[in-house]
């Protein structure tokens, strides 16, 4: 399985997550966002976190813009697996290739920590090796993670299937985090090819650091 | 030319730091004349180019493509000599 992980100037989470690809035996290669092409061969793109081009003008926003991208939306569009995690779900969203938005958290601050999240719905790649209802423990850290979209835009969602997580506790009960609307914490595409994420799943991959619950999610697109 | 584009949240996006901005009007002394606070971006450009309706075109052409996000955000753009 080979796994491409872009980045970008301000990328911080690149080598995490090829650890955590690596961890689960792919092949990773990190790949600078002036190239024009993808590796031969990639069977998952990752987006992993950090801060694009420093946040300019929105998270995201530049992101879009660099030429990897023009690749990575034609590796979408046929059907190839993408993963956003964190700036790179902002990314996503800029994009287009996912829809809403992410705006400022509600309480304005920046929060790290881990938090809870659902399961909504697994019938797809990413969530497979889940249980729908099923809670795991994921560590969160952003500033701009509050996903906001229409009623239209909602209503597409829930009846597609293409909500993935929600904040909640421990329990399983919804928990507002960053003011998402419906505490959403990650959305997948129509085609459910693409998906992203606030929570980093490549931050929990060892018991040692506390938590290993990433595992299952991350191996779900290695199927 | 010169463009002057505000960009903010739309109507019906919670725009959260002018409401806590607003909130801490109210605690000094502004209570009563503050009705709503709403925080945007400003972004002024000069253009290579002498034509209003130009400048305005390309000026929406550069939100819709980049300076604004549409799913969350409006823009108003402001063309002067």
């Amino acid at each position: 399985m080979k796994v491409t992980v872009l980045q970008f100037p301000g990328t911080n989470c690149e080598y995490d997550t090829k650890y955590a690809f690596e961890k689960l035996g792919c092949d990773v290669e990190i790949v600078w966002h002036e190239e024009t092409s993808l590796p031969q061969g990639t069977d998952l793109v990752v987006i992993p976190g950090g801060f694009s081009y420093g946040d300019y003008l929105r998270s995201g926003a530049l992101a879009k813009f660099a030429p990897i991208m023009d690749a990575v939306k034609k590796y979408a569009s046929n059907g190839g697996k993408v993963l956003g995690i964190c700036n790179g779900f902002q990314i996503l969203t800029e994009t287009g290739l996912l829809p809403g938005a992410l705006k400022r958290n509600d309480n304005l601050h920046f929060i790290s920590k881990h938090h809870h999240l659902k399961v909504v719905n697994n019938d797809n790649t990413f969530l497979q090796e889940l249980e729908v209802g099923e809670v795991v423990n994921i560590p969160v850290a952003h500033h701009d993670g509050n996903f906001f979209i229409d009623n239209d835009g909602l209503e597409e969602l829930q009846k597609n299937g293409q909500i993935l997580l929600q904040y909640c506790n421990e329990k399983g009960e919804n928990q507002i985090l960053n003011g998402s609307v419906e505490q959403i914490a990650g959305v997948c595409n129509k085609e459910k090819n693409v998906f992203g994420l606030m929570p980093h799943p490549e931050r929990a991959m060892e018991m040692l650091l506390g938590c290993d619950d990433g595992v299952k999610m991350l191996q779900g697109l290695l199927k | 030319m010169k463009a002057i584009i505000n960009i903010g949240l739309k109507k019906g996006v919670l725009d959260s730091a002018g409401k806590a901005a607003h909130h801490t009007l109210d605690t000094v002394g502004f209570k009563n004349i503050v009705q709503d606070v709403r925080i945007g971006k400003q972004i002024i450009m000069e253009l290579n180019c002498t034509d209003e309706s130009t400048a305005k075109e390309e000026a929406v052409k550069m939100c819709e493509k980049l300076l604004a996000n549409t799913v969350i955000e409006d823009y108003d753009i402001t063309i002067e000599a």
